[in-house]
């Protein structure tokens, strides 16, 4: 049976030219860019060019923004921590939307043990942040506004244009997420009025181990990561070079073909959509139109979702589910909880994410799939 | 080293797990858990001479739940209802070839609906 994989927001390939592009940089061109000889000037000039690339990728003010690091995870954190750290004097609160992924939400709760402030902003039933709750709750304590540009798990994208406005009239800055949304649809920083936002290597087919963090001009954060001063000082550690220059060719890229690939994904999401809603009981999760190009994402009564991604292995497609019985706290997504979703309906759900190597003739052949996978899983059910 | 995923016979029993349904005027019945952690299992039994002549189980729940389920009933088949009320939750995981750790407590019920069951067929005995 031929793979077919559904769960491009857990893991991606790395593009074959972003490989070809960057392989150099770990046989040939190894240097250390913090090196004066020519190897480090070699090393210092990829890293130059990438932070160029991906600068322009979100139309920041120039590449001095972008910082790179070992993840979004990394980013999210720096973020939190180092805006929240440095502006103390401005206030001890920090504010996420409730559907943030962990790596901004555990790091806001590990501060509340040293005193800071969690403000958690709600959405509505399909995951659009509450324009109205936003403006009555933040305070002007905060520091730093943390709303992701869309979110994995349900697909849907954020007005961060709207949110922008109110969180600059009450808080100091807004930090954004694209994680799943950069690469995917166009970001731009200054039109969105974003002060820090996070990327990730791996979810624009570049390497994993891999991401950046642009910090507006001006605005401050404390180094997280203190050492020998690279990345401006705010990021110390050697360079990953080699995915570093993969970023930037990936960034290069996914700028180049963004348009053209999610129109393409587009028409095969919504047949996804159309087909799997046909199924008796399924819903689908997340936002009809502020969607993802590439995210389909469902929930079915009555069955589970690990056993749903069991099943749909059998036949070699891969998808992910947000079901408690696969997470390490055997807790349901706090996502599908806070979109409103009871427990017994959270464990029901299945998340698809399309990349470059799906096509359309893989359509019939998913959804005959789910189908099947439903009715097996429906015929074991006491409920 | 540790152990990666489900073993084989999880997934075996996943696939094709034995003894799925119900059983019209069971003499025992059975059911554990919740639908809100997410593991829901009833059991099935018909006895005869105090040993479980058919045992048959609906499960909600991961693919564990439905591989322990499974497991148990082919345990508990044939088996005298003394015997069948020593199964424990331990003897179907390791029958299993093992469990995840954090997959030991929540999705392991099965020995407990199949107790349940054999409790009840117990108590309508006394009833009768």
């Amino acid at each position: 049976m031929r793979q077919i994989y559904l769960d491009h927001a857990s893991a991606m390939p790395i593009d074959p030219r972003v490989l070809e592009f960057a392989k150099r940089y770990v046989t040939n061109d190894f240097g250390n860019p913090s090196s004066l000889h020519s190897a480090g000037l070699t090393a210092k000039r990829a890293i130059e060019d990438a932070r160029q690339r991906v600068a322009e990728l979100i139309n920041a003010e120039d590449e001095t923004c972008i910082i790179f690091t070992s993840g979004a995870t990394e980013s999210n954190n720096m973020a939190i921590k180092g805006t929240a750290l440095r502006n103390i004097r401005k206030g001890k609160r920090v504010a996420a939307s409730a559907i943030e992924h962990i790596s901004v939400l555990n790091p806001a709760k590990e501060f509340q043990k040293s005193g800071f402030e969690l403000t958690l902003i709600p959405v509505d039933q399909t995951g659009i942040v509450d324009i109205g709750k936003l403006a009555d709750i933040l305070t002007e304590d905060t520091t730093v506004t943390s709303i992701m540009y869309a979110n994995n798990e349900i697909g849907t994208i954020e007005p961060i244009q709207e949110i922008n406005e109110i969180v600059h009239e009450k808080g100091l800055y807004l930090h954004v997420d694209t994680t799943a949304a950069a690469g995917r649809i166009p970001i731009d920083v200054q039109n969105d009025g974003i002060d820090l936002l996070t990327l990730s290597s791996n979810d624009m087919y570049g390497p994993q181990g891999c991401g950046a963090l642009y910090i507006k001009p001006g605005v401050k954060l404390q180094p997280v990561l203190p050492g020998g001063g690279q990345e401006r000082g705010l990021r110390s550690g050697t360079e990953n070079l080699f995915a570093i220059a993969g970023m930037g060719e990936a960034a290069r890229i996914a700028k180049d073909e963004m348009g053209q690939e999610s129109e393409r994904l587009k028409g095969m999401r919504d047949k996804l959509i159309d087909e799997i809603s046909k199924i008796e009981e399924s819903y689908l999760t997340g936002h009809p139109t502020q969607r993802l190009p590439h995210h389909a994402s469902f929930r079915f009564s009555r069955i589970e979702g690990e056993n749903i991604l069991l099943n749909m292995d059998m036949y070699n497609i891969q998808v992910a589910t947000g079901s408690a019985c696969t997470s390490r706290t055997l807790e349901p997504s706090h996502v599908l909880l806070a979109v409103g979703l009871k427990h017994e309906e959270a464990h029901g759900s299945m998340v698809m994410t399309l990349g470059r190597s799906n096509n359309a003739e893989e359509i019939p052949i998913i959804t005959k799939a789910v189908k099947e996978t439903v009715q097996r899983l429906r015929m074991l059910t006491p409920m | 080293m540790a152990q990666i995923g489900y073993s084989e016979k999880v997934m075996e029993h996943f696939m094709n797990p034995r003894n799925v349904g119900t059983i019209e005027n069971p003499d025992g019945y059975g059911k554990v858990g919740n639908p809100v952690c997410g593991d829901v299992m009833e059991m099935f039994i018909s006895v005869e001479d105090d040993t479980i002549s058919d045992i048959k189980f609906r499960t909600f729940g991961c693919g564990s739940a439905i591989a322990t389920s499974s497991m148990v009933t082919e345990l508990a088949k044939g088996k005298h209802i003394d015997e069948a009320m020593e199964i424990t939750r331990k003897d179907v995981a390791d029958e299993l070839d093992g469990l995840p750790p954090r997959k030991m407590h929540c999705s392991n019920l099965a020995a407990d609906a199949l107790h349940g069951a054999i409790e009840d067929y117990k108590s309508k005995k006394v009833g009768k």
